[in-house]
């Protein structure tokens, strides 16, 4: 990539920002305390079972620690049209359900969902 | 320069005024308070080690340090209440918490600057639990000794000798409470680079680095019979041994010290003296020599062994550059035990040759190389500190103050003010320049001081006009201003320029050897002036003031050597060096 | 069947499922009856903040509303009202648990930290845009001024005023060094922010840069912290291949790179003139201040130290304005702060909330408060640098000034929350260990003081005290505080003082009567058997490892406890509760 100067920076940022609200994203916290709890097994287990429904318009990503510590694996689910949801204790067990459950049929899965407790700051109005 | 700025301040209510940047630390002494330290010396920088300096501060509720605590305009400083003295001597039972008790096996036994506190502090015991160290004590170098279980890790001479000496040899090992101090990479201090110079030992608070003493070597051979015990004593010690005995810092007792070392024993009292006027024939001829004929320059001064030993460790592309005079001690011993030993029909095999000096180097410096036995067997048999020799006397029991003077044994005893300024920062140049002038002129020196090259200034730069010839000098002291001075040269060479001098002096300890590893403890650069102020008196005082113009010398080459630089000087006088490693491995 | 609403029954992680089970039943129940088009899902979710002990907490999903259950008929109170009928059910409604605030973690566990364009999307870099294109160095500085933030690193100095410091030092060159070197124990917010939002932090680097004038940053960051490292070279080689960092910064006059070095992971090197000696390469020991680093810092030039955190807020501040962050917060504490709440809490985690918040609201509203049954004791904030509060000042806002004035300091943002079976003796003496084996050693009162207070604490651990040891320990202690050199000395007792104040009783428990009443001073602890309760079953004498119980079914059991090791293998066994513990 050519070293962007400050117009093709704006443009770029601009390009960025315009989320594709249309696809479902799995996205596993893989900071330490995640990795440490097995987040990289968890987050294999996604790829395995997104590959094995074939599904498409999935995308799985990779974020840092939510903050959650107590109940990491942690997993934030977006499908469109429904609330996002954070996961804890997302085992690869826990994986598989999800996918074939929230995922492909939009019914959460019982005993892990987390509370997500506090707001996008930027997001929030001025 | 900028005018610096005048601060104004109180301390226990009494106005100071200092320049901006004075220490509180400094401030306080200036108006005679006070304020005890184990860590901070004049000399170095603050390691902010101890904690004993703190004081108050009005407006703010800590205690600062007031050795690293600049004064600030306005500032009120309180520096002893009862809570300061309760902090201080707790902090001062701490330290006694981990120090061993034995003070009177102690290096510094009524010597030391903790004895002191815990005696001013009235410490009757440790409140707490005790930690002594049982760390082993290194003799490696046989001049140096490390005791480091008596060591508060003050840091002072971690900083003498990385920051003053740039040696680098003692670092902190370990960390929290294993703190220690010792060689850098945990070796034996002879493996180090250590260059011996005894700054460390010279400003340690405690018994922690202290000089091998041998003492006990010189008493042996003075009672043995077979043995003809002879000794000289250095220009530096003349004006620094009265300090143990309660005289000013400075005092000139050169005849008192021939007449102890008489009634100690020694058959013959020579002087260091005489040898460094030797030493300037030598040198001054060398210099004429090369700087006439296209010769090496500059010149560099070799009369220093612990400079000798930091060359050949870290300067080696220096080593055809440096004199291949042998210092004065050296000097003294070949001739001690050639020339006087022929004159005087005395087997040379029985004579033990003994030397006073300021120096914890010299000690070394006796069997350094082969080139030391010039008469055959070792020139010097033993070297002790001033410090050492003012025990001896105390031990001895002469009533030094009282004794009447003496005289040396005129031989090797009579010397210029040009033997005896050796002791000083700048005095070995001043010495080589009075008769290098009359070398290349056949006159001397309308005026024989030359002040360019005096005074405590870490590197001196002058410029001699030997009748219209510049010759450019330079005089550093204190190892770590060495650099300054050859990296100049090193860069004209590069560049192919001419040297940016032609002759340059440096002697390890800041000072010269007035300041030197060896004497008195409690150095600053008060008793460095004070005692080259004695050395510079000493010099006025002789109505000779050329090497050149000494008749014992004349004598010694008439009889002896013959010519300067002859061949028989060169096997006796003179010596060379080769590139060491700076790691024994 | 496709559910279009959710209503999630919060359980709280240690509690009885049977509170649930009855609630989750009749909410079935009345859907089956009123939603025969099975269109909502009941679940059951994790409670992660304080639970209500007579009810439980219910979310509907999208509406994001919450109610409070007690029993079944609230349960079909709002299936009938508001899931069938739509209509407001404010008796029930509860109040979100929205105390955390997040700036400084505004990224964390939502971008991709290894995608510096999930950052950009984020208003990434637009900050540093803003300062190249719209901004003086000195209105930098200014906005950072106006915003009052404060050091995050534990000593809360100004950062407006340490930039602005540095601006007017002279010097041809100036750097700026970002601090790390997270290492108090329990403490993980920063490297969770530079594994979660590692360009936020290279950002407000250059952005500091900008407004000091230094074209070169370094971060100094424990090896032991691999990820965060990767995550750095990742970000810092994105944004110099974009040209948000290095040469002339998105087409600007402004140059600024980053070099990362590794801290050895001594505790001190996070103290800033022992980094910066580091940094050097030389031993990482404290050095007298002033010279302040702004003056006379790396390599003796003006240097810029701001911890993780604290850069972490600079971005949102210039973007955001000063205006706005000024109003989170106290009155002399800006802000948020993240804590890493962990100890006995039932979810420990990191919570960031303003600068303001009460402890207990931390504790019990955000962290869910003390598991097990058990009561809470004492937290510890600021690491083994603070003290411990007690629960009588749990509804103190959190900021710089009022920690210290329980004898606790803010610290980087570890907090400790110990419940009745910590014991205080048992809790100073690890913080004191930590402290001691962190001393650098170069002071005396540091060095020497803290082994002190260790071994008169482990005496009264083992029973050996004397109440006249807390004097000496207080001497001691306020020797250390006033003599040492760094931070680390300084606040070394800090957690037994504070102890003595609150806890004194316990202090005088170990001493004079010998007794550990959590249990964790091993050697105060005895164990006896009960014979009204013993069953003779014999389990313990066969589970001691030590051998110390004798006797046989016929004669009783009896514990030798001069051969007892207290390893309470028998008190854990014993189905009787025949073994009393004292
Ligand atoms: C013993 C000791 C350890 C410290 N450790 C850290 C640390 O790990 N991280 C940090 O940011 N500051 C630490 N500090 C504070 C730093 O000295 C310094 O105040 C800080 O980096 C300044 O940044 P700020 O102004 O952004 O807080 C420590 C201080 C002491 C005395
Ligand atoms: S004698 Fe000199 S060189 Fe050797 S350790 Fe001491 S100060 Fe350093
Ligand atoms: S050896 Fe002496 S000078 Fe060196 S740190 Fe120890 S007490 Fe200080
Ligand atoms: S300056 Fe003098 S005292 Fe110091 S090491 Fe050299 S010769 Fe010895
Ligand atoms: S207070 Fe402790 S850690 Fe800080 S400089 Fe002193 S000995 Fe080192």
């Amino acid at each position: 990539m050519s070293k962007l100067n400050r117009e093709q920076f704006r443009s770029l940022r601009e390009k960025l920002k315009a989320v594709n609200e249309q696809q479902t994203e799995i996205i596993v916290g893989l900071g330490s305390c995640g990795i440490a709890a097995g987040a990289a097994r968890t987050f294999d287990a996604f790829q395995k079972e997104i590959k094995a429904k074939s599904l498409t318009g999935v995308v799985l990503r990779r974020t840092g620690c939510m903050g959650l510590c107590a109940s990491e694996p942690t997993v934030e689910i977006k499908v469109p049209g429904m609330a996002d949801i954070i996961y804890g204790w997302v085992t690869p067990e826990v994986a598989r359900d999800i996918v074939q459950k929230h995922v492909m049929r939009q019914i959460l899965v019982s005993n892990c969902i987390q509370d997500k407790t506090f707001k996008d700051i930027l997001k929030e109005g001025e | 320069m900028t005018e610096t700025k005048m601060i104004k301040a109180k301390i226990n209510d009494i106005p100071v005024e200092v320049p901006a940047g004075t220490t509180i630390l400094d401030a306080a002494r200036k108006i005679h308070v006070n304020i005890p330290t184990l860590c901070k010396h004049p000399d170095l920088n603050a390691t902010a080690g101890c904690g004993i300096c703190i004081v108050k501060v009005k407006g703010s509720n800590k205690l600062l340090r007031s050795c690293c605590t600049d004064i600030s305009e306005g500032m009120e400083v309180t520096t002893h209440d009862s809570e300061i003295i309760q902090v201080r001597k707790t902090v001062l039972e701490l330290i006694l918490s981990n120090h061993p008790d034995d003070c009177l096996h102690c290096g510094r036994n009524t010597n030391c600057e903790l004895q002191n506190l815990a005696a001013h502090f009235v410490i009757r015991g440790v409140p707490f639990h005790t930690y002594k160290n049982s760390l082993p004590k290194d003799f490696s170098t046989g001049n140096i000794v490390l005791v480091p279980n008596k060591c508060i890790l003050c840091g002072r001479c971690v900083d003498v000798c990385q920051n003053i000496q740039n040696v680098w040899a003692l670092n902190f090992v370990g960390r929290g409470i294993s703190t220690r101090i010792a060689p850098a990479g945990d070796i034996l201090l002879a493996d180090s680079p250590c260059v011996r110079c005894g700054q460390c030992a010279a400003h340690c608070p405690t018994g922690a680095i202290v000089e091998y003493d041998n003492t006990y070597d010189v008493w042996h051979a003075l009672h043995d019979k077979d043995k003809y015990c002879i000794v000289q004593i250095a220009p530096a010690v003349r004006v620094a041994i009265g300090e143990a005995f309660g005289y000013e810092p400075g005092e000139l007792l050169t005849n008192k010290l021939y007449a102890v070392l008489k009634k100690l024993g020694f058959k013959t009292v020579f002087d260091t003296n005489f040898s460094a006027d030797v030493t300037i024939i030598e040198e001054a001829t060398e210099f004429v020599s090369r700087f006439t004929t296209g010769g090496t320059l500059p010149l560099i001064t070799s009369c220093c062994p612990s400079w000798v030993d930091f060359m050949e460790k870290y300067q080696i592309d220096m080593i055809d550059h440096f004199s291949t005079c042998k210092s004065p001690q050296q000097m003294m011993g070949a001739l001690t035990k050639t020339y006087f030993a022929e004159k005087e029909g005395i087997d040379p095999k029985k004579i033990f040759m003994v030397s006073i000096m300021p120096c914890t180097a010299k000690k070394y410096e006796i069997s350094r190389t082969k080139d030391m036995s010039a008469s055959g067997i070792q020139d010097t048999d033993a070297v002790l500190t001033t410090r050492e020799l003012s025990r001896m006397i105390k031990q001895s029991g002469i009533d030094f103050k009282n004794l009447p003077g003496d005289d040396p044994d005129h031989i090797m005893g009579d010397y210029s003010g040009a033997g005896t300024i050796f002791a000083a920062t700048g005095g070995v140049m001043e010495a080589a320049i009075r008769t290098a002038y009359h070398y290349v002129t056949g006159e001397n020196l309308k005026d024989v001081n030359v002040e360019a090259v005096r005074g405590l200034k870490g590197v001196k730069e002058g410029v001699i006009d030997i009748k219209g010839t510049k010759v450019k000098v330079a005089v550093a002291h204190g190892l770590g201003n060495v650099e300054y001075v050859l990296n100049k040269v090193k860069e004209a060479k590069l560049k192919g320029e001419e040297p940016p001098y032609h002759f340059i002096e440096v002697m390890a300890c800041p000072g010269g050897c007035v300041g030197g590893g060896g004497q008195p403890y409690g150095v600053t650069d008060y008793l460095r002036t004070e005692r080259a102020a004695g050395i510079y008196k000493d010099d006025v005082d002789q109505e000779i003031r050329c090497s050149h113009d000494n008749p014992m010398i004349k004598k010694l080459y008439q009889e002896y050597l013959g010519e300067p630089g002859s061949k028989k000087a060169h096997h006796l006088l003179h010596t060379h060096y080769e590139p060491k490693p700076v790691y024994i491995k | 069947m496709s559910f279009n609403r959710y209503i999630l029954i919060y359980r709280e992680s240690d509690a009885g499922v049977d509170k649930n089970e009855n609630l989750f039943d009749a909410f079935m129940k009345e859907l089956g009856e009123k939603d025969p088009s099975n269109s909502v899902q009941v679940v059951d979710a994790v409670m992660n903040g304080k639970a209500d002990p007579d009810s439980t907490l219910v979310k509907i999903i999208p509406d994001n509303i919450y109610f409070k259950c007690k029993d079944p008929v609230d349960a079909i109170k709002i299936v009938d009202d508001f899931i069938i009928k739509n209509n407001p059910v404010k008796k029930l409604e509860a109040a979100a648990n929205n105390i955390q605030y997040r700036i400084v973690l505004r990224n964390c566990g939502v971008i991709d930290p290894e995608n510096i364009n999930e950052y950009i999307a984020r208003e990434g870099y637009s900050a540093l845009e803003k300062v190249l294109f719209d901004m003086t160095p000195d209105e930098v500085i200014a906005e950072i001024k106006k915003s009052g933030l404060r050091g995050r690193g534990g000593a809360g100095f100004p950062t407006g005023n340490k930039w602005a410091f540095t601006q007017q030092a002279v010097g041809d060159v100036k750097y700026v060094v970002c601090n790390a070197d997270e290492g108090d124990p329990g403490a993980y917010m920063d490297r969770s922010t530079l594994e979660g939002d590692p360009n936020s932090i290279i950002e407000a680097m250059a952005i500091a840069g900008y407004a000091v004038g230094a074209s070169k940053g370094y971060i100094y960051i424990r090896a032991e912290y691999p990820l965060a490292i990767k995550r750095l070279e990742i970000a810092i080689s994105q944004a110099t291949e974009m040209g948000l960092m290095g040469k002339n910064i998105m087409g600007s006059d402004f140059s600024f790179e980053i070099e990362i070095r590794y801290g050895a992971g001594a505790f001190v090197c996070g103290e800033e003139t022992a980094l910066l000696a580091s940094l050097q390469g030389e031993r990482g020991m404290p050095k007298p201040r002033p010279p302040f680093p702004a003056v006379k810092g790396l390599w003796g030039k003006p240097t810029v130290i701001n911890n993780v955190e604290t850069l972490a807020n600079i971005p949102v501040i210039i973007i955001k304005g000063s205006d706005w962050f000024n109003r989170i917060g106290t009155e002399k504490s800006k802000g948020t702060k993240v804590f890493a709440v962990t100890g006995k809490v039932k979810n420990s985690g990191l919570v960031e909330v303003p600068m303001g918040t009460t402890l207990r609201d931390i504790i019990f509203t955000v962290s869910g408060g003390i598991g097990n049954n058990r009561k809470f004791k004492a937290v510890q904030t600021g690491g083994p640098s603070g003290g411990v509060i007690p629960e009588k000042f749990l509804d103190t806002p959190i900021d710089y000034e009022n920690l210290v004035a329980l004898g606790s300091m803010m610290g980087s943002g570890g907090m400790i929350v110990m419940d009745e079976d910590d014991c205080m003796v048992d809790v100073n003496k690890f913080y004191l260990q930590f402290s001691v084996d962190e001393s650098c050693g170069k002071c005396a009162p540091c060095r020497l003081g803290g082994r002190q207070l260790l071994t008169y604490l482990q005496d009264i651990a083992k029973g050996n005290g004397d109440l006249k040891d807390i004097d000496k320990m207080k001497r001691i202690g306020n020797a250390m505080q006033k003599a040492s050199l760094c931070g680390l000395g300084q606040t070394t007792s800090n957690p037994i003082q504070s102890a003595l104040k609150y806890f004194y009783d316990e202090y005088e428990e170990h001493i004079v009567h010998k007794k550990c009443r959590a249990g964790k001073c091993l050697e105060l602890l005895t164990y006896t058997i009960n014979p009204e309760k013993c069953s003779r079953c014999g389990i313990c004498k066969r589970v001691c490892p030590a051998s110390a119980i004798s006797g046989d079914r016929e004669s009783g059991f009896a514990i030798d406890n001069a051969v007892c090791i207290k390893c309470g293998e028998c008190y854990n066994r014993c189905k009787f509760d025949a073994i009393d513990r004292g």
